[in-house]
């Protein structure tokens, strides 16, 4: 897989468009900046993590490529299109946080919900619909619970409900906002099956997550946000005391035993 | 077999009247509204501006009532604007929510009880939407009731995808390119209607009781919106029938004695329901095959 710098936008090679295409975004929330001139290119068919710590800016980065929050300045291209035109080939998985697990749905009902947006206003899912979504549930092995209210299943189970409903809506790019949270070591494993089941299929991924083993172990490529891009690369290469250093400041602790250096992040 | 018809007629004897069917046709379509809108109310945890715009509507009220307008429609452009307030307000402001509630809709009531106040004498009528006074309702408040009611109800099932979407997750509706900000106004909006063609069979004072309680009950029942929405129109028809009965047979207020039915159901249903009732039997957590080693239920 060809190494891409941040920065590096050119298309003289005559090759595609990288999947996601951030240059120099500034962004932030009443007057205090969030981003500061972030650049950023993602290659198609890469699982890439954006790591940071809490306020480093990944949410706001994710919400302004999805179109959700105004850049002040910048722009953001999805295969090179504007995002107000290429919305359909995104698909977004919010941080388990933010969503309603008592809210009276049922796992079928919110996998459906990955539809909405193909369907757009007045129209009803048809039965091509209906298809997709067994076909998403059976993808994370959620067939058996379709009936289930959310609110019932585990927190891994959940985590998988959210994920078909990122499918149900065929996109080419998955955005996912802190995926592993709170899940242990067998569920963490089972989702980064998924995620490289659909990278095999030729999409991108951008994780968004302070989970940095699983990023070092598993991911193409890496972003080191804080409020700018520290760095970005191979996890392998990146991932150098200095650079998460400047990434976490006070909010992690490098320890080094035996030569090898061990990560702790609070 | 005269005791039998005996019976018979003391449970039909009530509605040989006009103005009890009438009374009943009012409340049953209230309730099923009430329901509907209500399931949304409960399951966004919204009683509190249910509550709000059913007293600001009362600034609306005494001021049409003061200059001869149409009761329904001062009702409505209270309950609305008050409505958008409270949204403009705590975006604008960075305040909570439920602070630009408390502020606006105190102030939309207070000034009602400031128009009222400059009235001399006969206010009864003005009294009959505080607390309801559903053997008032007359021929022209039923067709009201049906026709604004039909479009709310219409309109939430032209919409029920955007709204459901909308009202379970904003940003991934959003994201989806929902129009979130037309349906949440649009919803609170609705709810504003439903509490106008409340008023005269309600009243103020506990329209958020047939919003809130009947939809309620039905989520001790049923897990899926649209089940709550049906079960709870049930509920809300059953509550209207009994109750407008109980006020005949005892001489008590139909809308308190409505209330007070929802409220029993509520009750029962809260000790016996299966699912989450406190006498019923927990449904025991058996875990199948697919479900272990994902981290346990929560």
């Amino acid at each position: 897989m060809a190494r891409v710098d941040a920065g590096q936008q050119d298309t003289e090679d005559g090759g595609l468009r990288p999947a996601i295409e951030v240059s120099d975004l500034w962004a932030g929330y009443n007057g205090q900046a969030a981003l500061e001139g972030v650049t950023l290119a993602i290659e198609e068919g890469c699982l890439a993590g954006l790591v940071g710590p809490n306020g480093s800016g990944k949410s706001t980065l994710l919400r302004v490529i999805l179109g959700l929050h105004r850049p002040w300045r910048g722009e953001v291209r999805l295969f090179g299109q504007k995002v107000d035109r290429a919305r359909r080939l995104l698909g977004y998985m919010p941080q388990v946080e933010l969503v309603d697990w008592a809210f009276p749905v049922s796992v079928f009902d919110v996998v459906m919900m990955g539809r909405y947006g193909r369907l757009g206003l007045l129209r009803s899912p048809i039965r091509r619909d209906r298809e997709a979504v067994w076909r998403c549930l059976e993808q994370v092995g959620m067939t058996d619970l379709a009936r289930r209210q959310i609110g019932e299943l585990s927190a891994g189970q959940q985590r998988r409900v959210l994920f078909a409903r990122t499918m149900a809506q065929e996109p080419r790019i998955l955005l996912l906002d802190e995926p592993f949270t709170g899940l242990d070591a067998t569920a963490q494993h089972d989702l980064l099956n998924l995620f490289n089941d659909v990278r095999a299929a030729g999409k991108t991924l951008l994780v968004a997550t302070h989970d940095l083993s699983c990023v070092a172990t598993a991911f193409d490529h890496a972003a080191c946000l804080n409020r700018k891009i520290i760095a970005f690369g191979e996890p392998r290469t990146i991932f150098t005391e200095q650079v998460l250093n400047a990434t976490f400041q006070t909010h992690l602790l490098l320890v080094n035993v035996e030569g090898k250096t061990y990560v702790s992040y609070q | 077999m005269s005791a039998i018809s005996d019976l018979a007629a003391y449970l039909t004897d009530p509605w040989a009247s006009e103005f009890m069917l009438r009374s009943l046709l009012a409340l049953v379509m209230v309730s099923v509204v009430c329901a509907v809108m209500g399931s949304f109310v409960v399951v966004k945890g919204m009683a509190f501006i249910g509550d709000a715009l059913a007293h600001a509507s009362f600034g609306g009220v005494a001021a049409a009532f003061v200059l001869g307008g149409n009761i329904y429609l001062g009702a409505a452009v209270a309950a609305i604007l008050t409505s958008l307030g409270i949204v403009f307000v705590s975006r604008r402001s960075g305040l909570r929510f439920d602070t630009a509630i408390g502020v606006l809709f105190v102030g939309a009531f207070a000034l009602g009880i400031l128009i009222v106040s400059r009235q001399e004498g006969y206010i009864v009528d003005l009294f009959s939407f505080v607390f309801g006074n559903v053997l008032g309702v007359g021929q022209s408040d039923l067709v009201l009731i049906a026709v604004v009611g039909a479009t709310v109800l219409v309109l939430v099932a032209v919409f029920y995808k955007e709204l459901l979407f909308t009202a379970y997750d904003p940003a991934m509706a959003a994201a989806a390119g929902l129009p979130v900000a037309a349906m949440q106004y649009g919803l609170l909006a609705l709810i504003a209607l439903t509490i106008v063609i409340s008023l005269k069979a309600v009243g103020i004072v506990l329209v958020v009781a047939m919003l809130v309680t009947p939809a309620a009950t039905a989520q001790l029942l049923v897990q899926r919106l649209h089940l709550i929405m049906a079960v709870g129109a049930g509920i809300g028809i059953l509550s209207s029938v009994v109750g407008l009965y109980l006020s005949y047979r005892a001489d008590v207020a139909a809308s308190a004695a409505v209330v007070l039915t929802a409220t029993v159901i509520f009750l029962m249903t809260f000790l016996l329901s299966p699912r989450r009732g406190i006498l019923g039997l927990r449904r025991p957590s058996i875990l199948t095959k697919a479900e272990e080693g994902y981290g346990g239920p929560r």
